[in-house]
């Protein structure tokens, strides 16, 4: 390490040399930065699950235009009008439109707990708007309370084993009760896990009607679009949107739908925000460690630096020292940093189950913010080398 | 005047003073002095006469506040930081502490007053100049040693061959046996007169040892700031 760190300096390697004399000391620090990187990883990775779970809820459907209340959010519990659908389908651009209800149920299991879904409810016939999660399922749904399950639900098979859900076909249907009902799982999918609910049920408009009998079936969540051949979303989005002016809707296309959930639940929603404020804490946690640990080095070595200073080495030199060790630092404390990340979102997705995985782009966001951190905490530290005076060495 | 005949060091009306406002202390009254080239020459008096002032001044570790010192036939008073930081590459330092780098070798060390010229050069002839100066000084066995695992004495010489390793044209020193037995103190001082008679290095020593006063070209005496006997 120390002949390679030689050739990339062209120097002796006084930084690295430093920091492996005094192990404990380079220990403390490695330990300080991979313990600045799991904080922040843990809170990047709920945020960036949050991102996945809100762009979940989207993907069991296919369609390229959202008509949904004003209020954002997908799963916001308001409705409108169904016979805002007429009016969309009236334009020539679109090929065909459906209702969509959304709620959530309580589904009491035998062991006393109780799992919240949510229920997603359309028309069996709307098999156009069926994504690939979902596939030829929705016509098996014609027949009244029969559902379709999602076999990512945290211990789903607790009822009655998970290879019965893995198998579910309308041959070997599942009866279950669920919210005071007794259903007939004909089909699954899988969706998984959002922060308040632990998965989804897909049942027909005329089931979730049964299921929910205070909804009614002039008042849908959402509308979903499918359009003609070569028709631009965007545009059809927003002529429909002009028509739809005086009601109080949003008219988006579906990437537009998603992109504001996300974006609303980064920014407005106040798991969002905790877990942001979470982020810039880990990184400021970061840097008060990284600080520390190169301002007391700096201190402990002031004498050794106002030594190069009289033997006519520049600022610059002393500056690049403390530099590498702000550079090797970073470096040895990003890798146990992500192992430690990467374990740490296994328990949590196996526990909360959560999309929650380390991924490439992340690990390596960590790395360049470990070295930002380092130094920006190293050009702070380099302040104490102002009082490196050479003159005092001569007492 | 040649280069060679402009003395290395000259002083001309130097006054120094420490603190501010009314706790303000002269320490340097009116210093006067001229070094002559490859000559070894001793600063000695009573402990807080001003000696060390005196020698930071002409080493350029010190702002000439009043005055004239003229280092290398580079006037200092006024000079920037980046000219005075590039004269002192032309000096070698030995202070008492020896201010080793605890976490580098004797051979790192010295290494580090060649260092200081920049990365150009052949690697191996740095090296091997190392080790000779190592060598030379009796550290032969010690090359790869940490100042930790060196004797007082030792660490001491390690701090010599670092200032001497880059072929300085003076050698600036505070003491520089204070740490080394009689044999090795006069081995110092032999090897610094030696390479004053060679290659026309020149020498300022703080010193209390009257063997070393004994063998210097010119003995300054100076008390409580002032230049008694140059």
């Amino acid at each position: 390490m120390s002949r390679l760190l030689q050739y990339l300096l062209r120097r002796t390697p006084v930084g690295w040399l430093q920091l492996v004399h005094n192990r404990m000391r380079l220990i403390a620090a490695v330990a300080g930065i991979a313990f600045a990187n799991l904080l922040v990883l843990v809170q990047l990775g709920v945020v960036a699950s949050l991102s996945s779970v809100t762009q979940l809820t989207f993907t069991p459907f296919a369609t390229d235009i959202v008509i949904s209340p004003p209020r954002p959010q997908f799963l916001n519990g308001e409705m409108i009008s169904r016979r805002l659908m007429y009016s969309a389908i009236a334009d020539p651009a679109v090929a065909e439109a459906t209702p969509l209800y959304v709620d959530t149920i309580e589904w009491k299991r035998t062991d006393g707990s109780s799992t919240t879904l949510v229920v997603y409810g359309l028309p069996p016939e709307a098999d156009a708007f069926a994504g690939e999660a979902i596939g030829a399922q929705l016509e098996l749904l014609a027949a009244a309370k029969h559902v379709l399950l999602d076999r990512a639900i945290p211990d789903v098979g607790l009822d009655f084993g998970t290879d019965v859900v893995e198998h579910l076909s309308p041959d070997q249907p599942l009866q279950f009760e669920i919210g005071g009902h007794s259903v007939s799982a004909v089909g699954a999918f899988e969706l998984g896990s959002g922060f308040d609910t632990a998965g989804a049920m897909i049942v027909s408009d005329q089931t979730f009607q049964q299921l929910f009998p205070e909804r009614t079936a002039g008042t849908p969540s959402h509308i979903l679009l499918r359009l003609k051949p070569n028709q631009e979303p965007a545009a059809v989005a927003g002529r429909i949107g002009d028509r739809l002016i005086s009601e109080r809707v949003q008219v988006r296309t579906n990437a537009q739908a998603i992109a504001d959930d996300v974006s609303y639940m980064n920014d407005e929603a106040s798991l969002g925000i905790i877990f942001g404020m979470g982020v810039f804490i880990g990184i400021l946690v970061g840097l008060v460690i990284v600080y520390q640990v190169l301002s007391a080095d700096v201190a402990a070595h002031m004498k050794e630096y106002a030594t190069f200073r009289a033997m006519g080495y520049s600022h610059r030199f002393l500056l690049g020292i403390v530099f590498e060790e702000a550079m090797i630092i970073a470096l040895l404390g990003f890798l146990p940093g992500v192992l430690f990340g990467s374990a740490t979102y296994q328990v949590m997705s196996m526990q909360t189950g959560l999309p929650i995985a380390m991924s490439v782009e992340r690990a390596l966001a960590i790395l360049l913010g470990t070295i930002v951190a380092c130094t920006l905490s190293g050009a702070l530290a380099t302040f104490r080398l102002r009082r490196a005076e050479p003159a005092e060495l001569f007492s | 005047m040649t280069t060679a005949a402009i003395p290395p060091v000259e002083l001309e009306n130097v006054n120094h003073w420490f603190g501010s406002g009314e706790s303000r202390v002269q320490v340097i009254f009116n210093a006067s002095l001229s070094i002559e080239r490859g000559s070894l020459t001793v600063l000695r008096g009573p402990s807080g006469s001003g000696k060390t002032t005196l020698l930071t001044l002409m080493s350029s570790l010190r702002k000439v506040q009043d005055g004239s010192v003229r280092l290398l036939g580079q006037e200092l008073c006024g000079a920037s930081q980046k000219s005075q930081q590039r004269l002192r590459r032309r000096l070698g330092f030995i202070f008492q502490a020896h201010n080793l780098h605890e976490s580098l070798t004797a051979r790192q060390n010295t290494l580090m007053g060649l260092q200081v010229h920049g990365p150009s050069g052949d690697v191996a002839k740095r090296d091997a100049a190392t080790v000779h100066i190592l060598e030379s000084l009796g550290l032969g066995q010690r090359i790869d040693y940490l100042p930790g695992q060196l004797s007082g004495g030792q660490k001491q010489r390690v701090a010599i061959a670092r200032a001497l390793v880059s072929n300085p044209e003076i050698v600036f020193a505070d003491e520089p046996t204070a740490a080394l037995d009689r044999d090795a103190g006069l081995l110092v001082v032999q090897m610094l007169k030696a390479l004053g008679q060679s290659r026309g290095m020149s020498t300022v020593m703080v010193t209390h040892d009257t063997r070393i006063v004994a063998l210097a070209d010119r003995v300054v005496t100076i008390e409580d700031g002032k230049l008694l006997q140059v």
